[in-house]
């Protein structure tokens, strides 16, 4: 299996580290423990195309969203995680001690 | 206290086959340059720039290596006033170089590195593995430097010459 | 027999080698097998299941039957396939699955037990009693069956692993595969041709026609001059590409010095990873048997392979040769039999409607029923319109018809179908993507088709790379229509083969089909079949059309078994090259190796790491009593210890102090420039990802330490947290743990050895830039052991050198430096946590950290941390442990309730950490205890099956030293 990194180009598989579905891009809000659980435990399992969080871990160490197809194997789409639009305006963040 | 004793990361002799040789390298100065975001580095960097990924930025002997997303190792003295447009970290202990120079170095790196090394031409590097280490992998005229963490040298030495070697018997068959 | 004038081996190059230890001579050139027929050896081994003597069957890599052992200094190679195995002098070859001998083996009893040894005859007669199954019944039958034999001893020669990239792959170097290989090298694109034999050009050698009115060897030898001449093709020979994968990956295995006598350095074989951007699949067909009674004799063959013998290697299998065949391209080989003055006795074509004319007898509409020959076939039963005959004959070439090889375009779940014309199944178009079938794999058969196809897939293929080139010509050559009327086997009495390898015969596949293994899936299993190194290639369909017959199914509605990589078989030995001993994983020095094990120093595995156990000093016998010693002069004195190995991340921004935040669960912006603090990591889940100390170098400047275990991991951690969470935030961050080789001094006179280095005064959890004799180093004080303590770091090129000098400075206060048995007992007296006590499963609540989690702020993990069910008194909660009695506890026990029945349903907790502290004079452990914290004071029952521990602890809070930090702040 092949990934074309974004920044790197077409690369082995060996050089990246697989995490999971991209719905660990958005951080669950404190309190709300049945989003928390769905966000970190529920998944459709689908037969076909998924979006999953990858890390080129041997090389640039960036976070790519990879569009993948579980059936054919095909690659369709391979995004960096911090370009990927919308993430940073879905997770509400309150990071920092203010 | 006297002096501390400096020490190479492996202190080893060069080894080849005909013209292809294996070598440890001195670095150098090395110091990761990661730039702040929206800060200009272009102004302060000058004559090199910082590298797109992939590419080595040089001039003279200094150069600056492209080595991951928004970071680059450079290779010789830190211009004045980079340290305030961009993080500056010093490397200089932390990788070991080898150099595999001559005919054949694309032919036993590829034993090891899973790229198209013919593709990479001088002014280009890469971040990548060298058998199960990591790799920063930069193409120089007539072969490569290979550097990877500095525990990781003795590991990387050995499997770099055990290559050469059968590249070097094959060569002979 | 050899033929003069003809054949392509060095006849100028005599080769010597040895075949069950006798001398035999073949030439360069020659294989184990074309040599053996050259000298009139017929038997080369005895079969799996019914030791039956066997001889070669083919020409090529799909062999069966002619498995042998080659035999090297320190090496045997069991089942090489001698139709593969190229001679050389001093070659050593050993016949296998025979004792005494290949003449008279005992196993072959079996052949008359054959009635009872049918397929499945394991799984009926070997039932009861059940006590035999593993002690008796499994040692008999793999000591009875089994193919060939290992030397028992580590393989110790050179292997290799090695990545190729190409624009255009082709596989097989036949007329297909040539053609496409010169319409790549015309087009300007990177081609890599790759064949397994170790001379191009497939079945226009071993057919032996003409090419444009000129031998094909001479057609092949220009195309190859011009391939070799470009600089943008590689010639791979000796490499059988083997599987397809993912994204264009394909894998081979090249023979590299199997082919010559050992010699140094010179790898066996190399395990290649090909990436292609297209490729044309130019594997060929490969003929296939038809079963009739008795068809596995020695001197029974492929009828392609005899005109492969001749026309490759000059060799003629027999001196009176027969064919049965029930299809017009076995005529080739009647042919090239007699145009190089061979005698074939008769031509017996299953077709009523065959073609008579030839220049010897030929029997239309008959069958072959039988054979006779007890190590080899003296004569053949016929079956014709007449009656029976017997024909005198030493060699029959037999042939069914060929099936493409459709291996590779199946590796990812494709499947081919059967076409009905050619009675075999073909490949469909786009089963692997960018891999295009050209020629007889893909069921074009003649010379001339193969010629024109190979240069038109080429254009295709070429056409998806961009380039627009018209096909070359393909020059002129045989082009006869296939005829072929299928036949699966002769019905009659006796055995009749499909599995040669294995042993498998019609009656088993009639036999799985009887016992409702009717599944081509299942019947494989049963029986067997395919299942030996060739995987049937010239079997399977056969087989599946006996099954077909047997469950009144068509061959299409019978379907084939999952075809899978490997095409031939790989040796372990090259998909794991340079992975042996030292070469399995990267090792990792400290800087202090060299001086460590200069003391004797035990190093030992932590990660990749190599740390020092102890440090045995004078007449100490046993790691304890070093470990206790160090424990001791580390509390009373000062020790040193290299802690290099933890992870160290510089971080630096505008933002650090706000990202810092965000990844601890306590907080960092509020930490004073030159202080250090302990901060604690959550995974998003809520579990304890890793702990360790960060301080602030500067304003904008922290510098974060890990634990060695999960140095990796963090920083994959951060990675994510910044590039998914805050790419807009000013941060940046890097590894600098190679950087800085780094120093524990610990103790009561931690404070004096420091002073005599340098003059720094540190508050606890204090750091400070300091220098060295001109070199910039760092002072932290920080303690992992309970006692005061500090951490220096220099550069790395000045570690091997600072801990010498601390070592020695130590040793002059009553120290010494101090390994990982000594600085575990310490944080255990301590109570301070390791990976194992955070071992992914635990959480801030269990290890009582609940209270690092910040009340002011959110973190990565707060949120799943508060879930019901990660606190609370149904958790495990560490506490420590200590026996009652004096006695030896260990990391893994389990613990009860004393009067509990020791069951798991009553299970307690584990115990994570233990060690023998010389100061408490006892073992003392750390421990996860349902409600342990509660449970302070109460006894516990800690048990191990494994170590035969049972012993009664008391539950103790898990800091056993120093509770009140008194001696750490100095």
């Amino acid at each position: 299996m092949r990934i074309t990194c974004p920044l790197c180009g077409p690369r082995d598989r060996r050089e990246f580290y697989y995490y999971g579905s991209e719905d660990y891009l958005t951080q669950p809000e404190v309190g709300d423990l049945d989003a928390v659980d769905a966000q970190l435990h529920l998944r459709d399992n689908v037969a076909g195309r998924v979006r999953d969080v990858w890390y080129h871990e041997a090389g640039c160490a960036s976070w790519l969203v990879v569009t993948r197809d579980t059936v054919s194997h095909a690659v369709e789409k391979v995004e960096l995680v911090a370009n990927v639009k919308g993430i940073l305006a879905k997770t509400k963040l309150k990071g920092g001690a203010a | 206290m006297g002096n501390l004793i400096a020490k190479r990361p492996l202190g080893v002799d060069p080894v080849g086959h005909g013209d292809l040789v294996l070598a440890e390298v001195d670095l150098g100065r090395v110091t990761s340059v990661a730039p702040f975001a929206g800060a200009d580095v272009a102004r302060v960097l000058k004559p090199l720039v910082f590298p797109a990924p992939g590419v080595v930025s040089s001039k003279g002997d200094a150069r600056l290596v492209w080595t991951g997303r928004g970071q680059a190792f450079l290779f010789g003295a830190v211009p004045e006033g980079l340290g305030a447009v961009a993080a500056l970290s010093d490397q200089s202990d932390g990788w070991a170089g080898l150099s595999l120079t001559g005919t054949g170095a694309v032919d036993v790196l590829a034993r090891l590195v899973p790229l198209d090394l013919r593709a990479l031409v001088p002014g280009q590097c890469a971040r990548t593995t060298l058998g199960h280490m990591p790799l920063i992998l930069i193409a120089v005229f007539g072969g490569f430097e290979v550097l990877v963490f500095r525990s990781m040298a003795r590991s990387a030495w050995h499997e770099v010459e055990q290559a050469l070697r059968m590249w070097g018997a094959r060569a002979q068959c | 027999m050899r033929i003069d004038g003809k054949g392509l081996v060095d006849r100028s190059a005599p080769v010597r080698f040895t075949f069950d230890g006798v001398a035999y001579e073949g030439f360069r050139g020659d294989t184990v097998a074309s040599a053996l027929l050259a000298n009139g050896v017929r038997v080369v081994g005895r079969s799996f299941k019914y030791h039956r003597p066997r001889g070669v069957l083919t020409a090529g890599s799909e062999e069966p039957n002619a498995l042998v052992e080659v035999i090297e200094v320190g090496q045997q190679t069991p089942n090489v396939r001698a139709t593969v195995q190229e001679i050389f002098p001093g070659l050593e070859v050993k016949s296998q699955n025979r004792w005494p001998s290949l003449k008279y083996d005992v196993m072959a009893v079996n052949d008359m037990l054959s009635p009872f040894l049918s397929a499945g005859f394991y799984y009926k007669t070997f039932m009861w009693p059940r006590k035999f199954w593993e002690r008796v019944y499994e040692p008999i039958i793999r000591r009875a069956a089994g193919l060939g034999s290992l030397s028992g001893r580590h393989d110790e020669a050179d292997y290799e692993k090695a990545f190729a990239f190409c624009d255009l792959l082709v596989i097989g170097a036949g007329p297909a595969g040539l053609m496409a290989a010169v319409q790549g090298a015309r087009a300007g694109v990177d081609v890599i041709l790759a064949d397994e034999n170790p001379v191009m050009g497939g079945r226009l050698l071993a057919d032996g026609g003409e090419i444009d009115g000129r031998p094909a060897s001479v057609w092949v030898a220009e195309v190859l001059a011009e391939l070799e001449a470009a600089p943008n093709v590689r010639l791979m020979v000796r490499t059988s590409v083997t599987g397809a994968y993912d994204g264009g990956t394909f894998s081979a295995l090249e023979r590299v010095g199997l082919h010559v006598a050992a010699r140094a350095n010179l790898p066996r074989e190399c395990f290649w990873r090909i990436v292609a951007g297209q490729t044309v699949l130019a594997a060929g067909a490969l003929e296939r048997s038809i079963a009739f009674a008795d068809n596995d004799r020695p001197g029974v063959m492929m009828a392609s392979s005899l005109r492969a013998y001749v026309n490759r290697y000059g060799v003629s299998p027999g001196k009176r040769v027969t064919i049965f065949a029930n299809n017009d391209d076995a005529r080739l080989s009647a042919r090239a039999l007699m145009a190089a003055g061979v005698d074939v006795a008769a031509i017996v074509d299953t077709r009523a409607d065959a073609s008579t004319l030839e220049d010897c007898p030929v029997y239309a509409g008959a069958e072959v029923v039988g054979t006779k020959g007890r190590h080899g076939l003296s004569a053949i039963t016929v079956r014709h319109r007449g009656g029976e005959m017997q024909i005198e004959t030493d060699c029959l070439g037999v042939s069914g018809g060929w099936n493409p090889l459709v291996h590779l375009t199946c590796h990812m779940n494709g499947r081919p179908v059967w076409d009905a014309d050619l009675a075999a199944f073909v490949p469909v178009a786009g089963a692997v993507p960018g891999l295009h079938a050209a020629g007889a794999c893909a069921g074009v058969f003649s010379t001339q088709g193969c010629l024109a196809d190979g240069a038109r897939v080429a254009v295709l293929a070429l056409g998806v790379l961009g380039r627009a080139v018209r096909a070359v010509d393909a020059p002129v050559a045989e082009d006869a229509p296939y005829a072929v009327l299928p036949l699966w086997e002769v019905k009659g009495k006796g055995r009749a083969w499909l599995d040669f390898a294995n042993d498998v015969t019609t009656k088993d596949v009639r036999l799985a089909a009887q016992e409702n293994f009717a599944s081509v899936e299942h019947m494989k299993r049963y029986t067997t079949q395919g299942m030996a190194p060739d995987q049937g290639k010239n079997s399977n369909v056969g087989a599946l059309a006996v099954l077909a017959d047997a469950t009144g199914r068509s061959i299409a509605q019978t379907g084939t078994t999952t075809y899978r990589a490997p095409f031939s078989p790989v040796s372990i030995a090259a998909m794991g090259a340079g992975g042996r001993g030292a070469g399995f994983a990267p090792q990792r020095f400290m800087t202090s190796h060299g001086a460590s094990v200069d003391r004797r120093a035990p190093m030992v595995e932590a990660g990749l790491w190599y740390r020092p156990s102890y440090f045995p000093k004078g007449a100490e016998t046993t790691w304890r009593e070093a470990c206790d010693r160090e424990v001791v002069m580390v509390r009373e004195a000062v020790g040193v210890c290299d802690v290099s190995t933890l992870g160290k991340i510089d971080i630096q921004g505008a933002d650090a102090a706000r990202f810092l935040d965000l990844v601890y669960t306590n907080v960092f912006s509020t930490l004073p420039v030159g202080r250090v603090r302990y901060g604690l990591m959550l995974r998003a889940d809520g579990h304890v990802l890793d702990d360790g100390t960060t301080a602030r170098l500067g304003e904008n400047h922290y510098l974060m330490t890990t634990t060695t275990a999960a140095a990796g991991l963090v920083m994959r951690h951060l990675d994510f947290v910044q590039q998914a969470y805050c790419g807009d935030w000013d941060v940046r961050f890097v590894s600098v743990t190679e950087n800085w080789a780094q120093f524990a001094v610990a103790g009561p006179r931690a404070r004096a050895l420091l002073a005599s280095l340098v003059s720094v005064d540190l508050p606890f959890m204090g750091c400070s830039r300091v220098e060295f004799g001109g070199v910039g180093a760092r002072v932290f004080r920080i303690s992992f052991s309970g006692e005061e303590g500090y951490e220096i770091a220099v550069p790395s090129r000045y570690g091997e050198a600072l801990f010498r000098d601390l070592v020695a400075r130590a040793e002059t206060l009553g120290g010494g430096p101090y390994g990982m048995e000594a600085l575990n007992v310490l944080r255990i007296e301590k109570g301070f946590i390791t990976h194992a006590e955070i071992d992914g499963r635990t959480t801030a609540f269990d290890i009582g950290l609940a209270g690092m989690i910040s009340a002011r702020k959110d973190c990565i993990g707060k949120a799943a941390a508060g879930r019901s069910g990660l606190t609370g008194a149904a958790r495990l909660q560490m506490v420590g442990l200590r026996p009652v009695m004096q006695a030896a506890i260990t990391a893994g026990a389990h613990l009860f309730t004393p009067g509990d029945e020791v069951r798991r349903e009553n299970d307690q907790g584990y115990v994570t950490s233990v060690g023998y502290s010389p100061m408490m004079e006892g073992y003392l452990g750390l421990a996860f205890l349902r409600d342990g914290r509660a449970r302070i004071g109460e006894m516990v029952r800690l048990v191990d099956h494994l170590r035969d521990i049972d012993v009664l602890c008391e539950v103790c809070d898990p800091v056993f030293h120093d509770k009140e930090g008194v001696k750490l702040r100095g």
